[in-house]
């Protein structure tokens, strides 16, 4: 009787501590996003910040995420008073200059900050090579379900999410994103770089490449 | 020399309380001029109360178990201004607490929805309830029933 009753027990037990050990694997600080696999929320943002040739965008123009369409598009929200985003941003600068000329866009979106301390920021930290833009009211960060800095999105050619990254961005995962959506691009698309059209596609004062 | 000191220290004095009347006249005019003017009309307040509302249903992304509503951090303000323009713009609460799931996923939801697994988490706690309750109810009848038979056994 009382191994009946100790099995009973043991097996009611089975569940509950199956299900710590699954809670124990999660991060309870994670919040999946539901965006991967879905449309980019589009945007138009005014550039701030120019970044280094050949990913030079002129100051005050305005970047619309639409006419990026064709193109790997690496975004990264950013901020002066983010301490990760400065683990993060000689990988991405170094990256981006590695990738110059490869039909991949990179774009930094600051994100509650004041645009003089975020260039002071990008002088500190010896120059951002791609351009930067800003995001006054914080509703692009919204659409993009945001919830702090630095935040990651890889967004493919045809204009879907493929996958956020929260937290500081290594080399690794960026090699690994990029690469692959890259790869999945048309043929005619892997010969136009991120040089070639912000030449073509941002003329001074225009509403984004289009 | 000191005559020269006492004039200048007259003059200054002199410049001040001259200067005192008409700085003070223009932080009035400045004040008086950024005073705001409070027209809320009855559509403002409806729209507040509802924004408020549907705020206090949307967890701040980046406080613990709180509310936009509640909630002073800079997103939690912007979320809100968020709130208020789909609202202003014609949306249903529904609708503007489903375009904020869209983002957050049902996390951002402080009260989950009653969809799918979520049921169980509803159900849970009733389910618990009633099988406590089943096996007190057991437990008692069999103590009980124990008991009278060690009355009987002590009988005999």
């Amino acid at each position: 009787m009382n191994w009946k009753r100790a099995g009973i027990a043991a097996l009611a037990a089975v569940p509950i501590i199956a299900l710590f050990a699954w809670g124990f694997t999660k991060d309870p600080n994670a919040i999946p996003s539901p965006l991967p696999g879905r449309a980019a929320p589009d945007f138009s943002l005014p550039v701030f910040s120019p970044g280094q040739p050949p990913m030079t965008l002129p100051v005050g123009d305005t970047v619309r995420l639409a006419s990026l369409r064709g193109q790997v598009v690496v975004l990264n929200f950013w901020a002066s008073w983010c301490l990760s985003c400065r683990d993060e941003h000689r990988t991405l600068s170094q990256f981006a200059k590695r990738y110059a000329g490869k039909p991949v866009h990179f774009l930094g979106v600051l994100y509650n900050d004041r645009t003089a301390p975020a260039l002071q920021w990008i002088e500190e930290m010896g120059g951002q090579e791609y351009p930067s833009v800003n995001d006054p009211d914080a509703h692009t960060a919204i659409n993009y379900g945001l919830y702090g800095v630095p935040e990651t999105y890889f967004i493919d050619g045809n204009g879907r999410v493929a996958y956020k990254q929260t937290g500081p961005v290594t080399d690794a995962i960026l090699t690994r994103e990029v690469d692959s959506l890259m790869a999945a691009l048309p043929p005619s698309a892997r010969t136009g770089g991120s040089a070639d059209s912000a030449a073509a596609g941002l003329a001074p004062g225009t509403k984004g490449l289009q | 020399m000191r005559r020269f000191r006492g004039t200048l220290a007259g003059a200054l004095l002199a410049a001040a309380a001259a200067a005192a009347p008409a700085a003070l006249g223009a932080q009035q005019a400045r004040v008086d001029t950024a005073l705001p003017t409070p027209q809320l009309t009855p559509a403002d307040s409806a729209l507040d109360a509802q924004t408020a509302a549907v705020a206090s249903q949307l967890r701040c992304p980046v406080c613990q178990g709180e509310s936009i509503q509640d909630s002073p951090s800079e997103l939690a303000m912007q979320m809100r201004d968020v709130v208020k323009e789909q609202l202003r713009a014609g949306k249903t609460p529904a609708e503007v607490k489903a375009y904020f799931v869209s983002k957050y996923g049902e996390w951002i939801l402080l009260e989950p929805t009653t969809h799918g697994f979520n049921k169980v988490l509803y159900a849970a706690p009733y389910v618990l309830l009633l099988g406590g309750l089943g096996l007190i109810f057991v437990a008692v009848k069999r103590w009980s029933a124990n008991g009278t038979g060690q009355e009987r056994s002590e009988q005999e």
